[in-house]
């Protein structure tokens, strides 16, 4: 199962804790495991990658693993710890605005 | 009708406010979704429990959110807003094309007998409509695409749709307000649209009597007059009796005629209400008094109504979606600050207490008479 924490209002958005477990298919990438995410939890549609674009909205990074998978293809492997779910996928708000 | 609720955006999260038909003492629920920017939250006229608010942050977007029981519990609904078909471009700031981008829903307009059906004014500046409850949400292309579309420039605030008034005798009939674009009114239920913006000067554009280009803050009308509207512009308070057709300026003897909100009366449809403020440099209230000016003349002759708003050392501004009105007997007037105060009145304004204080600023106000 691939573990992935969320950011304090989309836990509350999503009514979940910290941390959720995904049931991922095929290869462990951004995009499948937010195509698990929002399958899961749909009301999460939007808030992470844009509707449209499917990019990453510009406030939110992607993590793991100590390393920062933002700029990362949607499409590349994530690090083998996080797809057999030693360590979790972290969508973190920036630390910036009021 | 048994009292009244206040719905109260805020930039940290909505506040619902109730009271009984005395209205002196008030219960504040919230906040709700705390930490999100709520710029509107409006019930529906056809049943007044169910709630629509638009919710949302920089960091994760636009939610819509529904409720059923006057805001006790809420369920997100879709918040996905599609620009039908090839989005196309507005002009920039500098004058180049921009192609249209959604950002937010400034506001949500329940339909007046339909609680499933609302109207979502957006930035960039377009509109939308649902019919099933929020479920899912269409673009009624006609306004974006009805042939000024490539010429719409955002004011300072951006490129919003922030105005919905759906005409109580002909719901057919709807205007809306862009800044800064200006107004437009539909007589088809949204399928075509026309600017209505005759008679608007804005000294800031090079045009000063262009078609479009203006930046219109808010409109209201009087449901028993719907073909006669009044207008805060950037600068000006301006009236129109044809339905948008043609306006002339009202300002008359107002301390500044630059402002954000405008409301009417319940009941005295000639009763008006602004908040005047400064300059569009300088948010505040002229001289740091709160004051709101009514007029009982539909404009050209107004006072200022000060009793019970701080007369020194004020510096708020009210949004353009921060006043409302219930329609008990005696007419409650609420608005609420950039300070977050809403203030009430239950006198048409000859006095006003705080119902609520220390909210975050305040982005929207919305009574309903329950």
């Amino acid at each position: 199962m691939i573990r992935v924490e969320l950011p304090a209002h989309l836990r509350t958005l999503a009514r979940v804790d910290v941390e959720v477990t995904l049931d991922v298919r095929g290869e462990v990438t951004q995009r499948t495991v937010l195509d698990a995410l929002e399958a899961s939890y749909p009301v999460l549609r939007g808030t992470i990658r844009d509707h449209v674009t499917q990019r990453r909205r510009p406030f939110l990074r992607f993590f793991a693993c100590e390393e920062d998978l933002s700029h990362e293809s949607p499409d590349a492997a994530l690090p083998p710890a996080v797809a057999s779910g030693r360590e979790p996928f972290l969508v973190i708000g920036a630390l910036a605005g009021g | 009708m048994s009292g009244v609720r206040v719905l109260v955006g805020t930039r940290k999260g909505a506040f619902i406010l109730t009271a009984d038909g005395k209205r002196d003492r008030w219960d504040v629920s919230g906040p709700h979704f705390g930490g999100w920017e709520i710029y509107h939250l409006k019930g529906s006229p056809a049943d007044q429990n169910r709630l629509y608010a638009s919710q949302g942050t920089g960091w994760f977007g636009q939610i819509i959110q529904r409720s059923n029981d006057g805001g006790r519990t809420w369920e997100a609904v879709d918040n996905k807003f599609v620009y039908d078909g090839a989005a196309g471009t507005h002009q920039w700031y500098d004058g180049t094309p921009h192609p249209w981008e959604f950002k937010r829903v400034w506001h949500l307009e329940p339909s007046l007998s339909d609680p499933d059906t609302v109207y979502a004014g957006v930035e960039d500046a377009a509109m939308f409509r649902t019919t099933d409850g929020g479920k899912s949400w269409r673009e009624l292309p006609g306004l974006r695409n009805h042939g000024t579309g490539s010429k719409w420039q955002p004011g300072a605030g951006g490129l919003c749709l922030h105005t919905i008034l759906i005409d109580p005798q002909n719901p057919r009939r709807i205007f809306i307000a862009i800044s800064a674009a200006g107004a437009f009114r539909t007589d088809d239920e949204g399928a075509t649209w026309k600017p209505i913006n005759q008679g608007l000067r804005s000294q800031q554009i090079p045009d000063p009597t262009a078609e479009v280009g203006h930046c219109v803050h808010r409109i209201a009308l009087h449901r028993s007059r719907p073909n006669t509207l009044f207008m805060q512009k950037h600068w000006d308070v301006m009236r129109s009796d044809d339905g948008g057709d043609s306006w002339r300026e009202v300002s008359g003897n107002l301390p500044t005629d630059f402002g954000f909100p405008i409301d009417v009366h319940a009941h005295e449809p000639e009763t008006i209400y602004v908040v005047p403020i400064k300059s569009d440099s300088e948010h505040y209230p002229p001289e740091g008094k709160l004051r709101v000016y009514r007029s009982r003349t539909g404009g050209h002759e107004w006072e200022p109504l000060t009793k019970g708003l701080p007369q020194q050392d004020c510096y708020v501004n009210v949004l353009r979606d921060a006043m409302s009105v219930d329609s008990l007997d005696a007419c409650g007037i609420y608005f609420g600050t950039t300070g977050g105060q809403v203030y009430g009145s239950t006198d048409g304004g000859d006095s006003w207490k705080p119902i609520a204080e220390h909210l975050p600023a305040v982005l929207s106000v919305e009574a309903q008479t329950l």
